[in-house]
């Protein structure tokens, strides 16, 4: 049943006859995995490049075009001990990648520029207090500007832009008062130097914006590391589909190649991968990742289909409808659409700090300038005066107060296993006093497990997970799992429909329906100890077992919802799950408020009411039934076995088995909001220390630059403490 | 202080360069992938030594 892997959708064509890919790959996390797979990948003919890149967990290669099937490369990847899957860059990564590079270079264009000004301004300063001549000064301050003019057109484009975006919308954010302030300041230092002037503020602008590059350039190595990690995870999932590309061929294509109108095959056992409407066979359906119903649904012929939905026991043949990004039910993708443009009206800690902060300065700059003209100063000396104001209050430690704190937050978070999709998610998490879980693939694991294995001997048990290996069917996938079964017994024959059967030394076993087995008496009596499972019997001969198989609590649930009690935040339960169901989990876990069968618009109904209640809600969610509720609460997190659109709506994904993640974003962020806000006030009160001095009229170039300088290191490396969670943390 | 005519062009030249040589290494990628850089320094020529018994092609 193997087809042939087709990856040409990722193989691109260089000019000079090579081949190139890119792969993603699982577990490279030392200089020994790098030298292993770069060796290992060299030795294969025709392989022209091979180069791991650590930092995003990829491999280039490169190959002259010709014999060589890139699925090689991958087999030997996995030879070697590596899961590898070609990736193909999201549109959204590439424009971070490009800006990251545009920000770097702007950077190293400012800091160069930073340190030729001052090698020039640190003789003036000292020439000041002996012997230097004034055309001596004039000649330093002219070769300043001479570096500091272009370097700062071309390093404070990030800001102008921003901030020309942010004025003609109407709005003011943290750019504005920056590019007001190093204009202003490079302006009046231009005039200065005309008229011989002692002062001339080159250095403190030039520095101003390499600060404030460096807090942009965390922010945007932060945002980039993210998206690699995530796009890897959905490279290494590796979805494929069987695509019939003639009457009786079939071809594994990845779904990225899928086209509406596309015939697919989708085998027991399998998940599709399209949306799309049942052209020939039957079977049964389980689409409790499109609307957290765990009892199966009936397709056959006509029967549409969801992406998520995973096929029990017949093959159906598929007629796609929408592929890959299109895939979902135009219900959700409305609800969605509502949700996400409510949620963006949310205004980051940076910017209403700024909306504050921009007046504020203006006017203190304004009042200044009055003041001295009032005090009989000439109009020059008080625009001097009103210019070192400015450049004393840029929000030069502003800039860097937020990034730096979610850079080293994520960080952080990123070892407890949290994945950040949004950078000012860090700031929601922390306001958050309720949260929502939904049941099915959140507090439950994803996968089915045998519940009732102490009741079952062991050698039986063995020879039952052996025996399922034979099966598609997903419970008995369970059985082959919990069993920890290798080695499939030989002749075993599914039966459609019923189960499997072999013969194994003269004695017949089966695995399958209670009825294929005879054992529907002691399937009642385990049914009704359990209703909500699923039951699977087995047959040896004469003596009858049946396995329970239903989805487990994740194995730390109970603890993670004790813990965030202690910390004050709500529980609650939404699931499109029935209603016994919900209640077991409930009850298991101690949680009093639950609603079983809740449709999504349901599920934002209940949101919408918590929010006007001032609540400000987590969702913890995995189906696409999910998706809109997610993107309506005020921050949501999903569990990376989650269906693609709900990873991409959530703000945080979390990896892993464990629950415990859901905790330590919490912490982590309460933390980093606690730094934010710390880092904020250290950074306007240390302005407030230098502002007197402005305003008195005695800020020399050299105060400006010291006041800049110390405060920045002093936010910095408060940041630092992020890394770890408050010390009442159990 | 007529050595300020050599000094001067001479410090501004050494930046120029400095940022030439940043801008050139920005471009050839070498920021791409700063965790792997650290390790190559010292194990590129780590694997060379033991490289003999290398894995046949498969």
């Amino acid at each position: 049943m193997q087809a042939a892997r087709d990856f040409s959708h990722y193989v691109k064509n260089l000019d000079s006859g090579l081949a190139h890919i890119d792969l993603a790959v699982e577990g490279v996390s030392c200089a020994g995995c790098m030298a292993k797979i770069e060796r290992g990948l060299s030795a294969i003919p025709d392989v022209t490049l091979a180069r791991v890149n650590l930092t995003d967990r990829r491999v280039a290669l490169e190959w002259r075009r010709g014999e060589l099937d890139p699925s090689r490369f991958i087999d030997r990847l996995a030879e070697l001990g590596y899961k590898a899957y070609p990736f193909e860059t999201a549109g959204a990564e590439a424009a971070e990648a490009e800006s990251a590079r545009f920000l770097l270079r702007c950077l190293g264009v400012a800091a160069f520029a930073t340190m030729n000004v001052m090698m020039l301004s640190i003789p003036v300063w000292s020439g000041n207090v002996s012997d230097m001549i004034p055309e001596q000064r004039d000649f330093f301050h002219w070769l300043s500007a001479l570096i500091a003019l272009p370097a700062a057109a071309y390093a404070g484009q990030p800001f102008f832009r921003s901030a020309f975006r942010a004025l003609r919308s109407g709005n003011v954010n943290m750019d504005v008062p920056i590019s007001i302030g190093v204009t202003l300041a490079l302006g009046m230092s231009v005039v200065e130097t005309v008229n011989h002037a002692e002062h001339a503020y080159f250095d403190a602008a030039i520095m101003l914006l390499t600060f404030l590059l460096v807090g942009r350039t965390l922010d945007q190595n932060m945002r980039l590391k993210t998206r690699a990690v995530a796009g890897n995870l959905a490279a290494l999932k590796a979805e494929t589909a069987v695509k019939f590309i003639g009457n009786d061929e079939i071809s594994v294509v990845p779904v990225a190649a899928i086209r509406p109108g596309d015939v697919v095959m989708v085998r027991p056992g399998e998940r599709c991968a399209v949306d799309g409407t049942v052209i020939e066979g039957q079977s049964e359906i389980d689409q409790s990742l499109i609307t957290g119903e765990t009892l199966y649904a009936k397709a056959a012929h006509g029967t549409a289909v969801y992406a998520g939905s995973l096929n029990i026991s017949g093959t159906l043949r598929v007629r796609v409808s929408a592929a890959s990004e299109g895939t979902l039910l135009a219900e959700i993708t409305r609800l969605l659409d509502n949700a996400l443009q409510a949620r963006s009206r949310y205004v980051q800690l940076a910017d209403r700090a700024s909306r504050l902060y921009a007046p504020v300065v203006h006017a203190t700059a304004l009042l200044t300038m009055l003041g001295w003209v009032l005090a009989g100063a000439s109009w020059h000396d008080a625009i001097v005066t009103a210019v070192a104001v400015l450049i004393i209050t840029c929000p030069c430690a502003l800039g860097l107060a937020i990034p730096t704190v979610q850079t080293v937050a994520s960080g952080a978070m990123f070892r407890a296993g949290v994945l950040l999709n949004s950078g000012d998610a860090i700031e929601r998490v922390a306001e958050v006093d309720r949260v929502i879980f939904d049941k099915t693939g959140t507090l439950t694991l994803p996968e089915l497990d045998v519940i009732n294995s102490m009741n079952i001997p062991p050698d039986v048990f063995d020879l039952a997970g052996r025996l399922a290996l034979a099966s598609h069917h997903p419970v008995a996938a369970a059985v082959a799992r919990a069993a920890q079964g290798k080695s499939p017994l030989a002749g075993a024959v599914e039966v459609p429909g019923q189960g499997v059967r072999c013969v194994l030394e003269g004695v017949e076993l089966r695995l399958g329906r209670p009825s294929f087995c005879g054992a529907d008496r002691l399937a009642n009596e385990v049914l009704s100890l359990d209703p909500e499972a699923s039951v699977v019997a087995f047959s040896h001969g004469d003596s009858r077992h049946v396995f329970a198989v239903r989805q487990q609590l994740r194995p730390d649930a109970a603890s993670v919802i004790a813990a965030l009690r202690a910390r004050g935040v709500g529980i609650e339960i939404l699931s499109g799950d029935r209603e016994p169901a919900v209640q077991a989990a409930a009850q298991s876990l101690g949680i009093s408020e639950w609603r079983a069968s809740v449709t999504p618009a349901d599920k934002i109904a209940r949101i919408e009411v918590l929010k006007r209640q001032g609540v400000k809600v987590m969702m913890v969610g995995d189906g696409l039934n999910d998706a809109p509720s997610l993107a309506a609460a005020h921050v949501s997190m999903s569990p990376i076995s989650a269906a693609h659109l709900s990873q991409a709506t959530a703000d945080l994904v979390f990896l892993g088995k464990p629950l415990a993640p859901v905790v330590a974003a919490i912490d982590f962020s309460r933390k980093a909001l606690r730094l934010m806000r710390q880092n904020l006030v250290l950074a306007v009160g240390y302005n407030i220390l230098a502002v007197p001095l402005a305003i008195a009229g005695i800020v020399t170039p050299l105060i400006a630059a010291a006041a800049m300088s110390g405060s920045s290191v002093l936010v910095m490396l408060n940041a630092l403490r992020a890394r770890r969670t408050s010390p009442e943390r159990p | 202080m007529e050595v300020l005519v050599i000094l001067v062009p001479l410090a501004l030249a050494l930046g120029a360069v400095g940022l030439l040589g940043f801008l050139w290494s920005l471009r050839s990628g070498q920021y791409d992938d700063l965790e792997g850089a650290a390790w190559r320094a010292i194990a590129d020529d780590e694997p060379a030594a033991d490289a003999p018994p290398q894995t046949p092609p498969a």
